[in-house]
């Protein structure tokens, strides 16, 4: 049994949240992504589960932080500025692995910007926002049943490797409404958790790995007592001093995402058997390609796409494999030109790489990527 | 229990010694921490131990209990989330007075005036220590600093009332020479159901006393000795007296001010799933 309804992107987040397991939720009101907080203040307690209006955005954060060392599946959520604001907490969780879902829901900026206007212009900061060498999981939804999905797909990456997961939303998929089938009970639904110690209390060390390099994560208060810092730390998860120490933190925390690229990184292939040219996209931007790829087939012109549905890591495999392929490839973003930095690093000269970057408020018609194209293409 | 014993129970094995100065009062605080917990007979499984950055919040780190040493002034949102998210751990916050008062200082008002139940120690030595002696919120004006090297002119924090103003419901100060009281005042905390807040008048030896000319580390305990006064003798002074107290520099030790009048946040969160549960808004 399903319920078809008509939801925002905002809302859709929600219950894959609450389908995910989630029960802890820190925030601080900010659009366009307030709406996921109002959710989560009626539907938490609901279910048992816990919501916090922090005094600010970093707070909110690290609220979420405790309760997923209290062994809470948390989220908190967010729009640019306050996205600055986090990424302090957000590298202690990444310095410490602790499993927890950031949205992200873009709007033009810098700094206050363009508050209900969408924007890919954090792309880059999800990658590189906090200070440091660090590694991250960011996913990008399109459509609105794929708010729910993937946001259930992040609490499964972020129990599975230890690491925060953003939800790299943008205003057009937040807040816009689509129909979508959501099963009437989330109980089938499976639960993904962190792995758990298997040895005794006493011979518990925090951060010690088998070959998954992710280390077990038990809860506070379960009878494993463990210390949790944002400084350099060995397997013991004590803070140590060394170059080695360094390197083997920064090496491990690199490979237990790296090595599972597989997966980690998803990609969606659109029309792309037979292309020979390719636009590259992701999130809302994403959704004026369909329309425009069936506009330039319709005039004779093999055009497919890349939708990249994992944005961080980056799909470096199958950029590359897609610029061998094609004569020349667009990079659409609704921002100045972040991305595409990272598509002409892979690509490295294969083939042509062109920008359609978008940034005065409003996505891009078909209309106008169609247009693009056609000049990308030189026809 | 001897400190030997208490070392032995309650320190993390091989993360000895610790960083602190000789001198400072950091070791005693944290000493009394672990003695008002042993006195509580807590399990240590049932203690979480938050702290933020800076000399006071590495006592975290040295405890065997679940302990977090977070970000610099993060410690209260962080114990938040743990005490949020399993109200069963008696949540003990370790912070120093830079991390808590000046950076961390929104982060205080708002767990004061949630009435959430966590512990905080403010370990203050008037001072940033670790980053080589900057004055903080709690530096007494005209005193010298690495960032004050014409004195300090502004006024610092009276932090005791600022949180009872915010809404903490257990108020408290102690220093490092009233030790016996000192961990009185922290079991009292511990037990407080709310929000409790132990301001511990501690010394610095070496980046606020030599800049400062206070003297040898005993010294400064001889200053906290002749300075702290009683509660019960303090309310005894008329305004007249109090006021010539304050400006001799003196200052009132004990329970400051406690009420078990406001509910405590998880049990108030606990009525909202009530409610949620019930299909009622």
């Amino acid at each position: 049994m399903s319920r078809i309804l008509l939801l925002q992107g905002n809302q859709a987040v929600v219950e894959g949240a609450i389908a995910a397991g989630c029960r802890f939720f820190g925030g601080y009101p900010i659009t366009p992504s307030t709406e996921v907080a109002e959710l989560l203040a009626e539907k938490l307690p609901q279910v048992g589960g816990k919501f916090i209006q922090m005094e600010d955005e970093i707070a909110s954060i690290g609220a979420c932080i405790g309760a997923s060392l209290a062994g809470k599946k948390a989220m908190t959520a967010t729009s640019g500025p306050g996205f600055s604001l986090k990424q302090e907490l957000l590298g202690l969780a990444c310095a410490s692995e602790i499993p927890l879902v950031l949205v992200n829901v873009q709007r033009v900026g810098p700094s206050t910007g363009q508050p209900t206007s969408p924007s890919q212009g954090d792309v880059m900061q999800a990658r590189w926002g906090t200070h440091g060498d660090h590694w991250i999981i960011a996913l990008a939804p399109t459509t609105v049943p794929e708010c729910f999905t993937l946001t259930q797909r992040a609490y499964e990456l972020s129990e599975k490797y230890r690491v925060p997961v953003i939800m790299l939303m943008d205003e057009v998929v937040g807040h816009m409404r689509e129909r979508i089938d959501l099963p009437d009970s989330y109980e089938d639904i499976a639960q993904p958790m962190r792995k758990q110690p298997t040895c005794a209390p006493e011979e518990f060390k925090a951060y010690a790995t088998d070959e998954s390099l992710v280390p077990a994560m038990p809860a506070f208060g379960s009878g494993y007592r463990w210390h949790v810092t944002g400084l350099v730390h060995d397997e013991t998860g004590f803070p140590k001093g060394t170059g080695a120490a360094t390197v083997a933190q920064t090496d491990r925390q690199y490979h237990k995402i790296y090595d599972n690229l597989e997966d980690i990184v998803e990609v969606e292939e659109y029309k792309l058997d037979d292309a020979e040219f390719a636009i590259i996209a992701f999130g809302g931007a994403a959704r004026t390609a369909y329309d425009a790829i069936d506009a330039a087939r319709a005039e004779g012109l093999k055009v497919g796409m890349l939708r990249c549905i994992t944005v961080w890591p980056f799909p470096e495999q199958q950029v590359k494999t897609l610029a061998s392929k094609v004569q020349g490839i667009m990079v659409h973003e609704l921002n100045r030109g972040q991305y595409v930095t990272e598509v002409e690093r892979v690509v490295a000269g294969v083939c042509p790489v062109t920008l359609f970057g978008k940034y005065d408020n409003e996505p891009a018609t078909p209309e106008e990527m169609l247009a693009e194209i056609k000049k990308a293409m030189g026809k | 229990m001897s400190y030997a014993e208490l070392t032995e129970k309650y320190f993390r094995p091989g993360r000895l010694p610790h960083i602190w100065c000789p001198g400072c009062g950091h070791g005693i605080t944290t000493g009394a921490i672990i003695k008002a917990i042993d006195g509580l007979g807590l399990d240590k499984n049932d203690v979480a131990v938050v702290s933020g950055i800076g000399c006071s919040s590495r006592a975290s780190g040295y405890l065997d209990f679940n302990t977090v040493h977070s970000a610099h002034g993060r410690a209260l949102p962080v114990a938040t989330g743990v005490k949020l998210a399993n109200p069963e751990l008696n949540v003990i916050v370790c912070t120093g007075d830079g991390d808590c008062t000046a950076i961390g200082g929104n982060h205080l008002i708002h767990a004061a005036r949630r009435n959430i139940n966590v512990t905080v120690v403010l370990f203050n030595n008037n001072i940033y220590g670790m980053t080589g002696g900057q004055y903080s919120p709690m530096t007494p004006t005209g005193s010298k600093a690495s960032t004050a090297p014409y004195r300090t002119i502004e006024q610092p924090f009276n932090i005791t009332d600022l949180v009872q103003a915010a809404g903490a419901t257990f108020v408290a100060r102690g220093t490092t020479f009233h030790t016996a009281q000192l961990v009185d005042l922290i079991k009292k905390g511990i037990q407080h159901d709310g929000f409790s807040f132990i301001e511990v008048v501690s010394a610095c030896p070496t980046s606020f006393g030599r800049a400062n000319k206070c003297g040898s580390p005993g010294d400064m305990m001889k200053w906290q000795r002749d300075h702290a006064v009683m509660k019960l003798a303090w309310d005894k002074m008329d305004a007249e007296k109090q006021a010539e107290a304050k400006a001799a520099g003196k200052f009132p030790i004990g329970v400051l001010f406690e009420t078990n009048a406001i509910k405590e946040y998880t049990k108030a969160y606990d009525e909202v799933i009530a409610i949620a549960q019930g299909g009622k808004k």
